[in-house]
């Protein structure tokens, strides 16, 4: 087995997440770097998305910005946020990647401040960005981050992304589209999904070397377990390859 | 219209498009000249209270030397609309320009990390703030630009983000459901970089056009930099390449490189090691005063600040990197910066 540090871990996990022929609305950073591998082994018409307008490019290198050039580089398309987020909203767009300060058992992400007063914060963060429309209207979202208790939180301090907001039908009933919402969280020690009764969300399966029990003691709520929990599949040489030499070879990201 | 929740930010501007009509009714439909130097274009079209839109998205195809002239001419209390606003933020928050903000994305920088510099100016108190997203703010342009007074859609729905909007839900009187409402907003000045235009204003835009064409419909004043300006002729020889129509064009300024130290597709990619000693300056609110005064208020225009940031031969450096023939070491090195 080659070795991997636990970038190379996230980047693949959420990589193999991705279908050939679906539509993927990404960032910069990690979940580029995941949608640029699957493109490059088992989804080579993954359709990659950016809201400033880049519509199915062959990325040469990591973008910037999602704005940047490289995100139309050989596209079929570009276009505008307008064409991006409107897609979005109308259906056509089966995954996205978040990310935030804090998550919460339903999937909500925290992006604008921390502390507990909106106009005293202690920290300002950027705010939603496409974030909230992308976590409102893409059919599946997921999340690639880093576990521990500061970002996996009971309660977060802003809920600038829905998740599943507090449980079964929240998301409905407050006029979200029926069918969307959180699907995956990858992070350094576990997948997790989500439990359909409770929305609330699960172990699906433990990386290699990793215990439940440590996936649970990295979290701030409690987290339950899928009937069956599975063991996570490491890298393979074919992965770390592409992704070392072509996706990254300046180990921008899985340097970090 | 069942209107069940309201939220609680204040809209900065006027939604009215009635009131927008008579500003609309009055605005030059010739063909005139409209080339200006970008000091002119800001003494003429942006004022002390003003309400602000930046085209591009932030480090990608801003009108920087406009920014920075705002910055020169000591513009205040603007309104700023923070529609992926990173490096555009990070120099209008350096002259404390605007005391109020429409946030969709500010302080971050994407892949960049964040800027301190920017943070101290949300957290001081100094700007009110009115939550929106992304796509929230594109739709209030677009409704803007539609003559609407809102439109309706679906984020923000049962998010914080909603809660501390200027948005409203109501339930849609076809199905039924609950829809936020997106309020039009027409800034008083929009500000675009672009790759060609000609002196009226016809402009064409290569590339993603991000909101921009939208963008140059909702706002009451444009002002356009191009990277060169070229014949009414060529304009007409092919109209389909017209992203925005010279009669919603109040200025038009010659500025070759004007977007830098951002980048401009096809031509010239970010300059990511001036992007990052900007993002270090920050971190010290001294340095970073001294930084930005000899970055900006110490060159008489965008010209001489070019000159300082490395001239012709740094911007010949860029366009290899943005076509991808740089040799690898200088790539390498433009990647390292952003580690």
């Amino acid at each position: 087995m080659t070795a991997y540090n636990r970038m190379e871990l996230m980047i693949a996990v959420a990589a193999r997440l991705l279908e050939d022929n679906s539509i993927v609305a990404i960032g910069t950073g990690v979940p580029c770097a995941a949608a640029m591998l699957a493109q490059k082994t088992h989804a080579p018409n993954l359709m990659m998305m950016f809201e400033a307008g880049g519509f199915a490019p062959i990325l040469p290198t990591m973008p910037v910005s999602v704005g940047d050039s490289r995100t139309f580089y050989k596209a079929l398309m570009a276009t505008s946020m307008r064409d991006v987020m409107a897609s979005v909203a109308r259906g056509m767009v089966d995954y996205c990647f978040l990310g935030g300060a804090q998550i919460d058992p339903y999937g909500n992400l925290n992006s604008t401040i921390i502390g507990d007063d909106f106009a005293h914060p202690k920290v300002r963060l950027p705010g939603s960005g496409g974030a909230n429309d992308l976590a409102s209207h893409a059919w599946h979202s997921m999340v690639i981050t880093i576990q521990d208790k500061r970002r996996f939180v009971e309660k977060i301090d802003f809920i600038t992304s829905p998740g599943y907001l507090d449980g079964p039908g929240a998301r409905e009933r407050a006029g979200l589209p029926p069918g969307t919402g959180p699907h995956k969280v990858i992070t350094d020690l576990a997948i997790m999904g989500y439990d359909p009764k409770t929305c609330r969300m699960r172990i699906e399966s433990v990386h290699p070397g990793v215990t439940v029990e440590q996936v649970k003691a990295n979290t701030g709520f409690v987290l339950t377990e899928a009937d069956e929990v599975l063991q996570t599949q490491p890298p393979t040489a074919r992965e770390l390859h592409v992704l070392r030499d072509e996706v990254d070879p300046l180990r921008y990201v899985i340097g970090r | 219209m069942n209107v069940l929740q309201e939220g609680l930010g204040e809209i900065f501007t006027d939604p009215d498009p009635d009131h927008a009509r008579e500003h609309f009714r009055k605005k030059n439909r010739a063909l005139t000249n409209k080339l200006m130097t970008v000091r002119e274009a800001v003494r003429r079209f942006v004022h002390d209270g003003d309400y602000l839109a930046v085209g591009g998205f932030g480090g990608v195809r801003i009108p920087t030397a406009l920014l920075h002239e705002i910055l020169r001419q000591g513009r205040k209390k603007l309104g700023f609309s923070g529609h992926t606003a990173t490096h555009d933020n990070q120099i209008l928050a350096a002259g404390e320009c605007f005391d109020r903000c429409d946030i969709a994305y500010v302080i971050g920088l994407e892949a960049r990390g964040l800027s301190p510099a920017s943070r101290r100016y949300f957290e001081s108190g100094k700007v009110k703030i009115c939550e929106w997203t992304n796509a929230g703010l594109y739709w209030r342009y677009q409704a803007a630009a539609l003559g609407v007074p809102f439109i309706p859609g679906r984020s923000m729905l049962g998010s914080d983000t909603f809660k501390y909007s200027g948005a409203k839900l109501a339930e849609c009187p076809f199905t039924g459901k609950p829809f936020a409402l997106f309020p039009a907003l027409y800034p008083d000045v929009a500000i675009i970089h672009v790759h060609e235009a000609d002196i009226y204003g016809n402009a064409r835009i290569r590339g993603s056009t991000i909101a921009d064409q939208t963008l140059a419909r909702a706002a009451k004043h444009v002002l356009l930099t191009a990277e060169r300006i070229i014949s009414n002729d060529d304009i007409r020889n092919c109209p389909s390449d017209t992203r925005i129509p010279y009669f919603a064009v109040d200025a038009v300024c010659e500025v070759p490189y004007g977007s830098y130290p951002a980048n401009m597709p096809y031509l010239y990619f970010s300059d990511e090691r001036h992007l990052k000693e900007w993002l270090e300056s920050e971190k010290d609110p001294v340095k970073h005063q001294q930084f930005v005064k000899e970055l900006i208020f110490d060159t008489r225009d965008f010209h001489e600040y070019l000159h300082v940031c490395g001239g012709l031969r740094r911007m010949i450096e860029l366009e290899r990197l943005e076509r991808m023939i740089a040799k690898p070491d200088t790539y390498g090195d433009e990647m390292e910066a952003l580690r």
